[in-house]
């Protein structure tokens, strides 16, 4: 499978058809599911009659947008209107939203072609994929490893390049962990720069799309295609989208690039990781990135900080899951007996775990001691990245603290399982954009590096990535584990 | 103090009302869908009032303008930077399980309602906040109902909550206080403040302390009040429930009651133990509202002369009584309908009476509001300055009122086709005071021997002999002349 862009260029050219390129898809993905199970639901008629649609519209010498023909798969968190939308919860198992993302709708305006819908932590609340309610996604790198989460799917299907963009959504690192994990591009954009309307929300004020690709400039257009104000979303910015993909830059040269110290200190303990991403700052200089040491003194709170507000507004935005108008419903003597029983049986037991912490915090007496307090120290982490972007551009930092690890090696242990998102929460609490982009393999597994920039420079961020990348070119160095038969990696 | 509780006297009521008044936006607070009450079950609700996965809100900025004019008519102050908040607890007519509200930001904070008694009783807060939707129990509560219908075309219309300080001291002033409110809100058009259609609610906070006292006394929350006289009937019952627990020895409970209208009673709902914890925090699906000072005055500048300035000015400028100020000014519509009619006729007072007086009954005999009316302020208007300059008398005035009133005719056609104009011309009227005179010598007579009753009979046979045109005036002047 090629890139997004490529195929789109292709279209284009009448060299092959969006026919053609949904079918390729279409068959990739079912070489590879029965291994990777990466998708909810595959919507092949509705892809196919969408890809003749496309044709049809090239032949008529119409404008068929940005991703026109390009097959692309969303994460199950994005309502599809119509097509069963589950959040990997057995609580919407069969909810069909009337109405489709505010992402979807642009998508499919950019002439996307939708496959399907992406496994992924129920709620969106994991970092492995294993709390989805129907099934776990394997790795394409290593079929016995977690392909990372919340969106697990959507990394393990563009990781094995069966489509090669996917959209995930991002709360504290759920779409830079999987995408470290699966070996490709993913982008956490500004809070505010992709409108969240339809998108099944876990945390309000940190939830974000963004696009998971195989390479960067197929981010730099994805992006593009779904970010901008959107009126039905009141945190949505009125900003500018500028094309991103004018911004991919091929050197460095002028670009200062801040390492922080501390989380260089965090990931000294793990030699091999340590090498890999002192590698990756050195290549950075080779591109001509002049490099500045910077300080992140509150980032170390920061998933203390994270697991007393995404739980609060997790708590009741999940309220509304009652069996009352839609989802699963299970019968009780009254109304509330009916609530609490639907919820028992519909939530997992991360999911439950987060709202009795969240509503926890927010209980009369605890909140201005949680929560409030928690809110103060968003504050200063935000601070800390003002004072960091005064003395560079974009941050350069490690993605993830281990490479993909075994199914099952930390579903009993959440804190552990927590943690896999220390490098990643804290921007997500600073609302800026980040991005994880392959930086080579530990143990013959890729980890990603990941990019840090200011709100809404997400075109600098996207820049120096596309530099870093094609002057490294991991991506491509080898070939995923699952066209190779189990066990042996290529 | 030597006094002691327990004694029926020796006790004074102190009451809080907190009013819920539907905005009268076009749509609703925020969605789309349209606001409006009546239409069928759940035809009135998209993704967001229904509270779909992935939905979300977005204010109503009319809601907002409505609001602020709400406070700044009531004198309140209008906060810079306000935010939503989430009231978050489980009930199936809310479909979010949240609900939309205002906690330690409100929209406006202090200000006043001035009742027709010259009383003021201060506002706490004014907020903003989303309606829940319409639960249908097929029994008589929720829990004791085999289902319960839920109807969401209600859930996400605009609500202003209004809470008074606890400053009004009996039923009689919390019916009082609810009406100036209701005065107040369909003056400046921002609700249609109809407590039968649930556009204006009421709970109210009642609780008893010693005469003389400054202390609260526990309070107790009374909800399900309907209508004004429900509103009176509960804190009457509410006091005197309080006076016989303490009579009794018995301690009054902090909690919340529930109004039985039919058996005109409370009953508790929940105790202070068994209250909700709301856990308010921001929402963060909406920005904070942040108001320009420029676009509040423009509100202010938009905002009609209120009924409280009104009754001033009635007072002082037309000479009226507090009591007929405070009548003619119920309505704004009503109230500049008088206006217009003081202003036609040139006489304010008059045109009070009139407006309290015949109309009302001319209004009332035919089951119509002034607004349905077809008369017009001008038409009644030249009707009384035509009493005034004799063109017609008060009595046959009453006559054309009717027809001016209920079909919009012009009153002169009414008294020339009916006849009804007087006779002023002073040389007919003198003939028929001769004529009478003549033909009465007895009462002339008696008359002149000071019975005084004998000059209204000849009055009385003037008018016979002039088929009543005479005017009555005239003929009092030109008989006592005569009769020197």
């Amino acid at each position: 499978m090629n890139t997004g862009h490529e195929i789109r260029d292709a279209i284009a050219r009448h060299e092959m058809t969006a026919l053609e390129a949904a079918e390729m898809a279409l068959a990739a993905i079912a070489a590879t599911e029965p291994r990777l199970q990466a998708y909810l639901q595959l919507m092949p008629e509705r892809a196919l009659a969408r890809a003749r649609e496309i044709d049809a519209a090239i032949a008529r010498g119409q404008d068929v947008g940005l991703l026109a023909g390009v097959p692309v798969a969303v994460k199950d968190l994005f309502c599809t209107q119509g097509v069963r939308t589950t959040a990997g919860s057995k609580i919407l198992a069969n909810f069909v939203p009337p109405y489709s993302a505010t992402v979807v709708r642009r998508l499919e305006a950019q002439g996307a072609i939708i496959v399907g819908k992406t496994n992924m932590d129920e709620f969106a609340m994991g970092s492995s994929c294993e709390n989805s309610a129907f099934k776990a996604t394997h790795n394409p790198w290593s079929i016995e490893d977690v392909p990372g989460g919340s969106s697990g799917g959507s990394a393990a299907t563009v990781g094995a390049r069966c489509v090669p963009i996917a959209f995930g959504t991002d709360t504290g690192g759920s779409i830079r962990e999987p995408a470290s994990f699966c070996g490709i591009v993913g982008v956490k954009p500004t809070y505010g720069r992709v409108s969240r309307y339809g998108i099944v929300a876990f945390a309000s004020s940190l939830d974000q799309a963004g696009p998971m690709t195989v390479d960067v400039r197929d981010s730099a257009d994805a992006l593009e295609a779904i970010a901008g104000y959107d009126p039905m979303d009141s945190t949505s910015a009125n900003v500018d989208v500028p094309h991103y993909a004018g911004r991919l830059r091929e050197d460095l040269k002028g670009v200062r690039i801040g390492i922080v110290s501390e989380f260089d200190e965090s990931i000294a303990a793990d030699k091999a990781m340590h090498a890999l991403y002192q590698r990756a700052y050195e290549d950075l200089r080779a591109l001509g990135a002049e490099l500045v040491t910077v300080s992140l003194p509150h980032a170390k709170y920061g998933l203390a900080t994270y697991y007393l507000i995404a739980p609060a507004e997790a708590s009741s935005n999940l309220a509304r899951y009652d069996g009352a108008r839609y989802g699963l419903r299970v019968d009780g003597p009254d109304v509330f007996s009916m609530f609490d029983a639907t919820r028992a049986a519909g939530f997992g037991p991360e999911v439950k775990r987060r709202v009795i912490l969240g509503t926890y915090a927010l209980s009369s007496g605890y909140y201005d001691a949680y929560y409030v307090r928690a809110q103060k120290v968003r504050t200063l982490m935000k601070k800390d990245f003002d004072e960091a972007f005064e003395r560079c551009d974009v941050i350069a930092c490690p993605a993830v603290s281990c490479p993909p690890f075994q199914l099952g090696a930390k579903s009993q242990d959440p804190v552990a399982m927590y943690l896999m998102d220390y490098f990643t929460i804290p921007m997500s609490l600073a609302g800026i954009p980040a991005m994880s982009v392959p930086a080579g393999y530990v143990d013959e597994l890729p980890v990603g590096l990941q990019l840090v920039a200011p709100a809404f420079e997400e075109g600098r961020m996207l820049g120096v990535a596309h530099a870093y990348e094609q002057a490294t070119r991991h991506a491509w160095a080898r070939t995923p584990m699952v066209y190779a038969g189990e066990g042996d990696a290529a | 103090m030597s006094k002691v509780i327990g004694a029926a006297t020796d006790t004074e009521a102190v009451i809080g009302l907190e009013a819920h008044v539907e905005l009268l936006t076009q749509s609703k607070m925020f969605c789309g869908c349209r606001n409006a009450f009546g239409a069928p079950p759940n035809t009135l609700v998209c993704p967001v009032c229904l509270g779909l996965p992935g939905s979300l809100p977005v204010a109503n900025a009319r809601a907002v303008e409505f609001l602020c004019k709400a406070g700044t008519a009531l004198g309140c102050t209008i906060a810079d930077y306000s935010k939503f908040d989430r009231k978050n607890y489980f009930y199936p007519d809310m479909p979010k399980n949240y609900q939309i509200s205002q906690y330690d930001m409100p929209l406006t904070t202090g200000g006043e309602v001035t009742l027709p008694s010259g009383k003021s009783v201060r506002l706490t807060r004014i907020h903003l906040e989303e309606d829940t939707g319409k639960n249908v129990h097929a029994g008589e509560s929720i829990a004791r109902s085999a289902y319960t219908l839920v109807d969401y075309n209600r859930a996400g219309v605009p609500l202003m909550e209004i809470v008074s300080e606890p400053e009004i001291s009996s039923a009689a002033e919390a019916e009082e206080y609810l009406a100036e409110l209701k005065a107040v809100m369909s003056y400046i058009g921002v609700s249609d403040v109809k407590m039968h259609e649930g556009s204006l609610r009421c709970d109210a906070n009642v609780s008893i302390r010693p005469v003389g006292s400054h202390e609260l006394g526990t309070k107790v929350e009374i909800k399900n009040l309907n209508s004004f006289r429900s509103v009176g009937r509960a804190i009457d019952h509410e006091i005197e429930r309080m006076r016989a627990c303490l009579r009794d020895g018995e301690r009054i409970v902090q909690e919340t009651r529930g109004w039985d209208e039919s058996s005109g009673t409370t009953h508790s709902m929940r105790s202070k133990e068994l209250a909700h914890d709301y856990r308010y925090f921001p929402d963060p699906d909406l920005v904070p509202l942040e108001l320009d000072r420029a676009l509040l005055s423009r509100w202010r500048d938009e905002l009609p002369e209120l009924p409280a300035a009104k009754r001033a000015r009635y007072v002082s400028d037309f000479g009226l009584s507090a009591y007929d100020a405070g009548v003619l000014t119920g309505e704004r519509s009503d109230a500049e309908f008088f206006e217009a009619v003081a202003a036609a006729s040139g006489n304010p007072k008059q045109a009070a009476n009139w407006m309290m007086g015949d109309v009302r009954k001319v209004l009332d005999r035919a089951g119509l509001t002034l607004a349905e009316a077809k008369g017009t302020p001008a038409q009644v208007g030249s009707l009384i300055a035509m009493v005034a300059a004799g063109t017609i008398s008060g009595k046959a005035a009453k006559e054309v009122i009717e027809p001016v009133i209920v079909e919009g005719r012009d009153p002169g056609d009414v008294v020339a086709q009916r006849g009804l104009a007087q006779t002023s011309d002073t040389g007919a009227v003198a003939a028929f005071v001769d004529q009478a005179v003549t033909a009465n010598a007895d009462s002339v007579a008696s008359y002149k021997a000071g019975k005084e009753k004998a000059f209204e009979f000849l009055v009385g046979q003037v008018m016979k002999l002039s088929r009543g045109k005479a005017n009555v005036e005239m003929v009092r002047g030109l008989l006592k002349e005569r009769l020197g």
